[in-house]
């Protein structure tokens, strides 16, 4: 459990210091759509793989809340960009978190039962504290376009919720 | 001037309606921004509390050994009190919403 916490950290680190990186050019509204519609599915994507992979009744609940809302908001965002006639544009910190989930998926897929269930529910702890810090930080702040921004906002507010869930989730599972 | 026979009417509706919420309230609670509003309600046992969800996410009322009302986004639901005491609910899927209601006995 150490080992595989100092990974999710070292991750979590890479991640952060990607945003910052970015941060030194300011991410674009396009960037920024592009970061959070991508946040979004790859949260949807560990959380099919969680469904089809465990019997844990408040694991299983939990994954389709995921499921449910981040579907919910990629849906609200694909209409604004679409509104807003923006295409959103792939950049570092999207490749980064698609590179780190891709990875974890992979150490994801040599567990099972309790073993799965922790390791899963540890990461959305770490993955929502994560993209919740860059959406703080850097994506709220820097979105210029108001519409934009309320949405970011929102997400937040929802995401924070996720975060607090998997806590719950994380601590009955111990 | 209206005829007193109408004006007697008018009294008899006017008193009708008062007492009927008198009796039972409906409140409303909004959910906007992962936000109950009012955040503390007062009730008595048969009120009904309606809960308008705002958002664009599901949310519930839930009460750990007790209800669970689920709130669809942009919908209602509701709930008849049965039950005395000081109520602390959150939302299931987001558990940092929280609100309390306060069912006084009927």
């Amino acid at each position: 459990m150490r080992v595989r916490l100092s990974t999710t950290i070292a991750a979590t680190c890479l991640l952060s210091g990607a945003a910052l990186a970015q941060g030194a050019a300011k991410p674009t509204d396009p960037q920024i759509a592009h970061i959070a519609y991508t946040a979004g599915q790859l949260d949807i994507e560990a959380a099919k793989n969680a469904i089809s992979k465990s019997t844990n009744k408040d694991v299983r609940a939990f994954a389709e809340d995921m499921v449910r809302d981040h579907e919910a908001v990629n849906k609200q965002a694909l209409e604004l960009v679409a509104k807003l006639k923006v295409t959103p544009e792939d950049n570092d910190t999207s490749r980064a978190l698609t590179k780190q989930a891709a990875d974890k998926r992979a150490e994801l897929s040599k567990l099972n039962g309790t073993d799965f269930d922790k390791a899963y529910v540890a990461n959305e702890v770490a993955y929502h504290k994560t993209v919740n810090g860059a959406l703080a930080t850097t994506l709220i702040p820097d979105a210029s376009n108001p519409e934009l921004k309320s949405l970011l906002q929102t997400g937040l507010k929802i995401f924070q919720g996720h975060e607090k869930h998997a806590e719950t989730v994380e601590a009955a599972l111990k | 001037m209206l005829p007193g026979r109408v004006l007697a009417g008018f009294a008899a509706i006017i008193l009708g309606m008062t007492s009927v919420p008198a009796h039972a309230l409906t409140i409303q609670v909004t959910i906007d921004g992962l936000i109950f509003s009012p955040v503390e309600i007062t009730a008595k046992v048969g009120d009904t509390v309606v809960w308008r969800n705002k958002d664009i996410v599901a949310h519930t009322a839930t009460v750990r050994g007790g209800f669970d009302v689920m709130i669809e986004p942009d919908n209602s639901a509701s709930l008849v009190l049965t039950k005395a005491g000081i109520v602390d609910y959150y939302c299931r899927f987001h558990p940092n919403m929280t609100g309390r209601i306060t069912i006084a006995p009927d």
